[in-house]
C-alpha cells in the first residue's frame, strides 16, 4: 500500500537524533510485547507478512505518533482481532467474554529457543524459474497495490541492473494477504542515484535493493 | 484489516500490554513463563560483539573472508551465529571504492543475531526517509565524510535477505590479535554509518 511506512525518500523529519543510541528495552512492557508477539507468531496466530502488513495499515497519525513498540503493540492487536482470537471489547478490559475452548499450544521455552536460535526462512525449495538472470536490465513495474508490498514507491517505474539472483521465497504481498506464498525468485537490483532521485544525487552513489519477480518487467517493455 | 481504533488517543502502552498479556494466557494462547525469555535473549546473548568478531575473523583469515563473501550464512555459522532475522545472510564488502550502508525504509529489517536489536535512529523515520535519497548527508551527521569519487552504495533490505558490512580493517593493525581488531569494530561500522578506526 501506498502508505506512512513507505517513507524512502520523504523530506521533512530532519536529523538524525542519535541521543538514544541504545537498542535496548526502555520498560518492561517493550519487553513484554516483544515476547507476546513472538509468542503469538510461534503459536501460528499470524505470520511475520502480516505483522507488517498491520503495522503500516495503521492511521497515518497514529504511525507517526507511536513509537517502535507502541506499533508492535497496535498491530499485534489488530491482527489478534482480525484473526478472531480476541474481541476489541475482550481486550479493554483484560479478561475473556466466553469460557476458554483454545486447543492452540502456546509457545514453550522449548521452541522459544528453536525460534530465537533457528528462526525459519521464507525461502522455498519449489522449482520456479526465474524470468531474470544478473546483467538483465530491469524495470520495476508502476503499480500501487492497496494490499501489502515489498515494492516501495521511490523505485517504481526506474530502470536498474539485476545483480544477482537471492533464490526462491514466498510473495510478502500474498502471504500478508492469506493468499498462499506464491514462491518466486527473490533478485538484488542495483539503481543509480540519479535514476531515482534526478541531477541531486552523486553521479557515482547507487541503491542496490531486493525485488520479486512480480515486481520487475524487462526494460523494453512488459514480457508477453 | 485496519480499523480505526487508534485514532483517539492511545492509553497507556504499558495497561495495555498489561490487559493484552492478562487475556491471552487467560485464553492459553501464550505462556507467562516464557514471554519474558525472548527480551532476555536480545538483551543477554546477542549484540553487535558478535558480528565483530565475524569481521575480524575475516580480516585476519583470507580462507574465512572468501567464504563469508561467498555465503555470509553459513560462514557466520561457522562462528556459531545466527537464527531469527539472520537465515539469508548477505556480507557487504567495503573497498577503497565503494563504501556500503544498510537500511530498511519500510519497517526497520536488522540482521539480529549479528548486530544485537537495532538502536532506536535506526527505526527512525529520519534515517529510513532520508539515507537513501541523501546518504552523503545522513553520513556526515554520523561524522563520516567521503570522498566525491567513492561509490556509496545503499541497501534497503526490504525483503527477507539481511545485510552485514564488513568494513575495511584499519592501517597501522599489523600487530594486533584477533580479539584486538574486533574491538575496534563498532555496531555503526557494520551497519556502514561508521568505519573502523586505528588504534590511537
Amino acid at each position: 500500500m501506498d502508505g506512512i511506512a513507505d517513507m524512502g525518500g520523504m523530506h521533512g523529519f530532519g536529523p538524525i537524533d542519535r541521543s538514544d543510541d541504545d537498542g535496548t528495552f526502555h520498560a518492561e512492557w517493550e519487553r513484554s510485547i516483544l515476547g507476546i508477539t513472538f509468542s503469538a507468531l510461534g503459536a501460528g496466530l499470524f505470520n511475520v507478512d502480516e505483522i507488517r502488513r498491520a503495522t503500516e495499515s495503521a492511521d497515518p497519525l497514529t504511525y507517526l505518533k507511536s513509537t517502535y513498540y507502541e506499533r508492535w503493540l497496535y498491530s499485534t492487536e489488530d491482527l489478534l482481532k482480525e484473526k478472531g482470537a480476541v474481541t476489541a471489547s475482550e481486550l479493554a478490559i483484560g479478561r475473556s467474554a466466553t469460557p476458554v475452548t483454545n486447543t492452540v499450544p502456546p509457545v514453550t521455552s522449548d521452541v522459544a529457543r528453536v525460534i530465537l536460535e533457528q528462526g525459519g526462512t521464507s525461502r522455498s525449495a519449489d522449482g520456479v524459474a526465474p524470468r531474470f538472470k544478473p546483467g538483465d536490465t530491469v524495470i520495476a513495474r508502476n503499480i500501487h497495490p492497496h494490499g501489502h508490498t515489498r515494492l516501495p514507491r521511490y523505485v517504481r517505474g526506474k530502470q536498474g541492473t539485476v545483480i544477482l539472483d537471492h533464490g526462491i521465497f514466498a510473495l510478502p504481498d500474498s502471504n500478508a494477504a492469506g493468499l498462499g506464498l506464491r514462491s518466486q525468485h527473490v533478485y538484488g537490483v542495483r539503481f543509480a542515484a540519479r535514476e531515482l532521485w534526478g541531477p541531486q544525487a552523486s553521479a557515482c552513489d547507487t541503491l542496490q535493493i531486493d525485488l520479486f519477480d512480480d515486481y520487475l518487467d524487462p526494460a523494453g517493455g512488459p514480457a508477453a | 484489516m485496519a480499523d480505526h481504533d487508534h485514532t483517539d488517543p492511545p492509553s497507556d502502552p504499558a495497561l495495555r500490554v498489561k490487559a493484552l498479556e492478562s487475556l491471552l494466557v487467560e485464553k492459553g494462547l501464550i505462556d507467562p513463563n516464557v514471554v519474558g525469555e525472548f527480551a532476555d535473549y536480545y538483551e543477554h546473548r546477542v549484540g553487535p560483539r558478535n558480528g565483530a568478531k565475524v569481521v575480524a575473523r575475516a580480516w585476519v583469515d583470507p580462507a574465512y573472508r572468501a567464504r563469508l563473501l561467498a555465503d555470509g550464512t553459513a560462514a557466520i555459522a561457522e562462528l556459531h551465529f545466527g537464527g531469527l532475522q539472520g537465515e539469508e545472510m548477505v556480507v557487504l564488502e567495503n573497498t577503497p571504492t565503494t563504501h556500503n550502508v544498510v537500511t530498511c525504509t519500510l519497517c526497520s529489517c536488522y540482521p539480529w543475531p549479528t548486530l544485537g536489536l537495532p538502536p532506536t535512529w535506526y527505526k527512525s523515520f529520519a534515517y529510513r526517509s532520508r539515507i537513501v535519497i541523501e546518504p552523503r548527508s545522513v553520513l556526515s551527521e554520523f561524522g563520516l565524510h567521503l570522498p566525491d569519487d567513492v561509490e556509496v552504495r545503499v541497501y534497503d533490505s526490504n525483503a527477507e535477505i539481511r545485510y552485514l558490512v564488513l568494513p575495511m580493517r584499519p592501517r597501522n593493525t599489523d600487530n594486533l590479535s584477533e580479539e584486538a581488531l574486533a574491538a575496534l569494530v563498532t555496531r555503526d561500522c557494520m551497519i556502514g554509518t561508521a568505519v573502523p578506526r586505528p588504534p590511537a
